[in-house]
């Protein structure tokens, strides 16, 4: 197949996907089945574009011109497609998550829901694939929208509370600082103050700050506002949506948002420093040095928090929040080796907290219980359950043989290689207190956890309302997700080779 | 003292304006504030008219063979008379929609509504 | 044929006078609608000719001679881009209005004056065409008053419905008539200096009194800089520039639906027309902005309309008084756009004309189908409808995300356009505001949309079916239409452009 047909397709199949499901509202077994046809169809699509973008081929798609001047247009790029590999991967067991989720809750409106989820997933590719500034903005605007119903998707004075708090400060957020320091780009692009509004390796101001036609304060401002304008990367202190977005059914939490939106959100930092700054040009004018600072905070403090929640989901939430710092931080010490270790912990992080998700949710569904206090002894109801969160919980921890262990180990290395840069040593003493301290602090939030489920008896209320597993597609979905935590630790290649492609552009 | 009286047509008008104008926003009767808007617009009408007046200038109708005769300007008087049906009309609705409320209201007076209209929190 | 090409201009402005007078005399008893409905389709395939006409004209102009009396002495209708654009605009507005019309004003206005609300709607249209084609500066003033006389009747008209739409009638004739007033005293200051009336032939003579203001002798400056003041006040009053936009949130409330969704989406816009005539092709740029910086002025008015006007709008509980008052912001981002004179800029305020009047107009549409079927527009009344009237209510919710700005509608395509033209300018902090503003907008649409989504019907309430389809195929028409331009704004932002350039080039 030829690479600009599977970009199209992978951006239409959901599209169409969602027609299918709205139509097919009357007949729920049919509905389901659009789902995962167009789950696997969507991951088959972006997946025929891996072997094109390791023999870096040219791969470009311009579908119109919203504003005559500033088409929407697409291009194949080894982290985009990171992103839209572990995105449209994680939607298959995340659908087939759904149907047991959502028949298991007898939950309302489910044709609503499920013809939702694609456009998320489209906008989500849409977000990958992006060419230009425009283009990312808008889809990561679309991806906002279509994500509110189903967080509101309960209906209740909770749910919309909390949809205002999402819609309020991802919107906020997009329009006053991403869409301002877009246009601003667009206005200097015209006058020559960047080199153009295409994501460019090594970044788009390199020559005009040589040549003077644009300040650093100037870069240095609209670094800030990307960072900022970025809301979904959830970094203190507009992450407030994340842990609102929890009152939205499970397979939204676990898919949207500890994969899809969030990732969204992260991998968009990491393209604007690879792609539109520059790692060199943040270095050379120290204009990212805050950031370092902001992301480990949020790593410390969310974490902190994380461990005070006593809902599942909120501390899983916050989490979260966490772990998408490490990304950022990564990002931040903008050396070729920790995007390098961004990108893998992209991956990392997205197996391991879906994973995490699944068993919540499963729990949920079993027991109806959402309180991690509730949770003695539920590992020997439900094995296969906590088990799984075993897994994913030591992956977050960074043990091996688990994928958590290989991103924070690229991670380490992207600090040494920084290390033997001239300057003073602070920032990557900082970065390596930090990892050190999150990783005791995630082991002391989790283990708790797995402990209480396997160790502390059964209380004498549980005893009295006996109940096994979650339906099947909830196992199932949750089991495969850990084997690919698990997986992935020995079978990294793919990824790191999409990675060290990130690597070589950042350079 | 001088300009007032060099300028005298041009004070006229503006005296009557300002007398519309406050009729408007100071009266809280109806009617009065719809004639003191007419004569506001009055004001202006005197104003095209003695712009349209040349020094020593005879009535806009040419005389056979005379030469040198000065005319005023025909066009600003031709352009009021335009301008007046506008305002006889605006004056008609005005006074229309002042009878509806009257029916309605009972009162035309502006300070009595808006208390009826409070007291109805509508 | 020849014949009606020819007198394409005229015809446009006297075919809905002159049915309007007919219709107020023999539209009785539904026929009025035909009439009504007739005409102005007619008058949308005349304006679109026209616009053809323009673009295909060398020099994108045509000048016709009323009676074939030359152009100064005469009375002389000029088309260019720009007014050809929002020729265009008003009759296409106008046309898919009269199409929703027909069951919203039968259910809202007696039966027994539906003939002269019809004769009334057509003079209405009549004067907001008159003002955009008309090249003469008096005639625009009679046209106006065609205008806003029918306008005050036809709002006075939802009496029928809330006794204070009479007060609201009465507030907007004395507010517009103080403002045509001021812009015919305006004139009459240009007719003092110029003794002329024909706009572009005041431009030729104003450039002979500028060139003599730098010298010992300045002629006629206290005369130009009053007459322009005047009208420019006068021109704010009718396209409710705050903060003289006192008059417009009764009156848009209190009006019959179809009457506040015409209004909305072409009387203000006309409005701005006019201003933008008045400041770029009479007085000239450099006159009305490096002279008299009235941009500074204007810059502050739409920056404080943008942003009062959006935070006023999300206190009321009133829906349509809140469409109103979102109305005034959104003048705000009109103005502001030619405010910064550059070629962006206008384009801005003209592609924004037209994506808001369609915008606007849908949403007061729809709402104008809560009226239809609920009988009030008050919030609590749109409680759980997204159910009941999902066409509806999805419009009015794509709507309201155009009023945001939010991508793939309209409104974005504006926005981008606006906020560009700030930066260009180097105006960041109206950058900033405008920013602001579409949150603010967010709020308050948001507000409704919560409302209509996850509020709850009363038990009790009678069952409802979706709007009538003559009501739900022109909402949506304005809708699809306010998406379609934000997906693909090539048409728009082309006639825009070239209006803007335009309008620009035409000004030393």
């Amino acid at each position: 197949m030829n690479g600009e047909a599977a970009l199209a397709l992978a951006l239409f199949t959901p599209l169409a996907g969602t027609v299918l499901i709205a139509m097919s509202g009357q007949f729920p077994n049919l509905r389901e089945m659009f789902t995962l046809v167009t789950a696997v169809l969507t991951f088959i699509f972006v997946a025929s574009l891996y072997p094109l973008a390791v023999n870096e081929q040219v791969v470009r798609l311009e579908l119109f011109s919203m504003i005559p001047g500033v088409p929407v247009a697409f291009r194949l790029e080894p982290l985009g497609l990171v992103y839209a590999l572990v995105a449209t991967l994680l939607w298959i067991p995340n659908s087939l998550y759904s149907i047991g989720y959502m028949r298991g809750n007898h939950e309302k409106h489910q044709t609503r829901f499920y013809s939702c989820f694609p456009i998320a997933i489209a906008s989500a590719i849409g977000i990958a694939f992006a060419e230009n500034l425009f283009t990312m903005f808008l889809f990561y605007e679309v991806l906002t929208l279509s994500t509110f119903p189903l967080v509101t998707h309960k209906g209740s004075t909770d749910a919309v509370r909390s949809g205002r708090v999402y819609l309020g400060i991802l919107l906020t957020t997009s329009v006053c600082f991403q869409l301002f320091a877009v246009l601003w780009i667009y206005a200097l692009a015209k006058t020559g103050g960047a080199s153009g509004t295409d994501f460019e390796a090594g970044g788009i101001f390199r020559d005009a700050l040589a040549s003077n036609a644009v300040s650093p304060a100037v870069v240095g401002l609209l670094f800030f506002l990307y960072i900022y304008g970025i809301g979904k990367a959830a970094l203190m202190p507009v992450h407030r949506w994340l842990p609102a977005a929890m009152v939205a059914p499970t397979p939204v939490s676990a898919f949207l948002h500890a994969v899809a939106v969030v990732k969204a959100g992260v991998f968009c930092v990491i393209k604007v420093i690879v792609y539109v700054f520059g790692i060199d040009t943040l270095k050379l004018h120290n204009l990212g040095e805050w950031l370092l600072y902001i992301s480990g905070a949020t790593i410390i403090i969310a974490s902190l928090i994380a461990a005070f929640q006593d809902n599942l989901k909120k501390r899983l939430a916050y989490s979260t929040i966490s772990q998408l710092s490490y990304v950022v931080m990564a990002g931040a010490l903008f050396t070729p080796l920790a995007i390098f270790a961004a990108t893998a912990h992209i991956v990392a992080h997205a197996f391991g907290k879906i994973t995490l998700f699944f068993a919540a949710g499963s729990v949920y569904t079993a027991a109806h219980k959402t309180q991690v206090s509730q949770l003695d002894g539920i590992g020997r109801r439900m094995p296969w359950t906590m088990a799984a969160f075993t897994v994913g919980a030591l992956s977050m921890v960074g043990v091996p043989p688990l994928v958590g262990f290989v991103s924070k180990f690229y991670l380490l290395n992207g600090v040494t290689e920084s290390w033997t840069g001239a300057s003073g040593h602070f920032d990557e003493a900082f970065v390596l207190v930090v990892i050190v301290a999150s990783t005791l602090l995630n082991a002391s939030y989790f283990l708790p956890i797995i402990y209480r489920a396997f160790f502390k008896p059964l209380s004498d209320e549980d005893r009295k309302h006996p109940h096994g597993e979650a339906p099947w597609p909830i196992v199932f979905a949750l089991t495969f997700t850990a084997g690919l935590t698990l997986a992935f630790f020995f079978w990294q290649k793919p990824v790191l080779a999409l990675a060290e492609l990130v690597r070589r552009a950042a350079v | 003292m001088q300009m007032v009286l060099d300028y005298y047509n041009y004070w006229i008008c503006v005296v009557l304006m300002m007398i519309g104008f406050y009729g408007v926003m100071a009266k809280t009767n109806l009617i009065k504030k719809a004639l003191s808007l007419s004569l506001f617009q009055t004001g202006i009408l005197v104003f095209y008219i003695s712009i349209g007046k040349v020094d020593g200038g005879t009535g806009p109708v040419t005389v056979e063979g005379a030469t040198g005769v000065v005319y005023s300007n025909p066009l600003p008087h031709a352009l009021m008379l335009t301008a007046i049906v506008v305002g006889v009309a605006t004056l008609s609705v005005a006074m229309a929609i002042i009878v509806n409320i009257r029916e309605r209201y009972g009162t035309i007076d502006e300070k009595d509504i808006e208390q009826m209209e409070l007291e109805s929190n509508e | 044929m020849e014949w009606v090409h020819k007198h394409l201009p005229a015809l446009i402005i006297m075919v809905p006078l002159c049915m309007g007078l007919v219709t107020a005399i023999i539209g009785r008893r539904g026929a009025g609608w035909y009439m009504a409905m007739g005409t102005t389709a007619a008058t949308i395939a005349m304006a679109i000719q026209l616009l053809v006409n323009v673009l295909n004209t060398p020099g994108q102009s045509i000048t016709y001679m009323h009676g074939n009396w030359p152009a100064p002495f005469g009375i002389a209708y000029v088309i260019d881009p720009l007014n050809a654009a929002i020729l265009v605009i008003v009759a296409l507005i106008a046309a898919i209005v009269t199409m929703y019309a027909r069951k919203s004003v039968a259910s809202e206005i007696s039966v027994g004056k539906l003939h002269f609300f019809y004769g009334l709607w057509l003079f209405c249209i009549t004067g907001l065409l008159g003002i955009t084609i008309t090249g003469d500066a008096f005639n625009l003033y009679v046209l106006l008053e065609i205008s806003s006389l029918s306008t005050y009747t036809l709002v006075a008209l939802g009496k029928d419905r809330n006794r204070r739409a009479l007060t609201a009638a009465i507030n907007y004739l004395v507010l517009g008539t103080i403002g045509a007033c001021f812009y015919l005293a305006g004139i009459a200051y240009l007719y003092m200096a110029t003794g002329s009336l024909n706009i572009a032939d005041i431009a030729a003579r104003m450039q002979d009194i500028y060139a003599t203001w730098g010298t010992d002798s300045p002629q006629y400056q206290k005369t130009v800089i009053a007459g322009f003041a005047l009208m420019a006040v006068g021109l704010s009053l009718k396209l409710a520039l705050f903060p003289l936009h006192g008059w417009l949130p009764n009156a848009y409330t209190y009006a019959p639906s179809a009457v506040s969704a015409l209004l909305a989406s072409t009387a203000t816009k006309v409005g701005a027309y006019a201003f933008i005539r008045v400041i770029f092709t009479l007085m000239g740029v450099d006159f009305a902005y490096h002279l008299l910086r009235t941009d500074v002025a204007l810059l502050i008015s739409s920056a404080a309309a943008i942003l009062f006007g959006s935070f006023i709008a999300f206190r009321q509980t009133n829906v349509k008084k809140l469409l109103a008052y979102s109305s005034i912001g959104q003048v705000g981002y009109i103005t502001m756009g030619f405010a910064l004179g550059s070629v962006t800029g206008l384009t801005a305020s003209v592609i924004h004309l037209f994506n808001h009047a369609l915008t606007k107009g849908g949403m007061f549409l729809a709402l104008g189908v809560v009226a239809y079927r609920v009988g009030n527009t008050k919030l609590q009344s749109l409680a759980g409808l997204g159910r009941k009237l999902p066409f509806t209510m999805g419009a009015f919710t794509a709507g309201g995300l155009g009023l945001i700005g939010v991508p793939l509608t309209a409104g974005f395509v504006s926005k981008w356009y606006l906020v560009s033209a700030c930066l260009e300018a180097g105006r960041y902090e109206l950058a900033g505001i405008v920013l602001v503003g579409s949150l603010i907008a967010l709020l308050y649409t948001w507000k409704v949309v919560e409302v209509i989504y996850f509020g709850k019907r009363a038990d009790d309430a009678a069952p409802m079916r979706e709007a009538p389809l003559t009501m739900l195929v022109p909402t949506l028409l304005l809708i699809g239409g306010s998406l379609y331009f934000g997906i693909d704004s090539s048409l728009s932002a082309h006639i825009a452009e070239t209006a803007a350039r335009f309008v620009l080039g035409g000004t030393p």
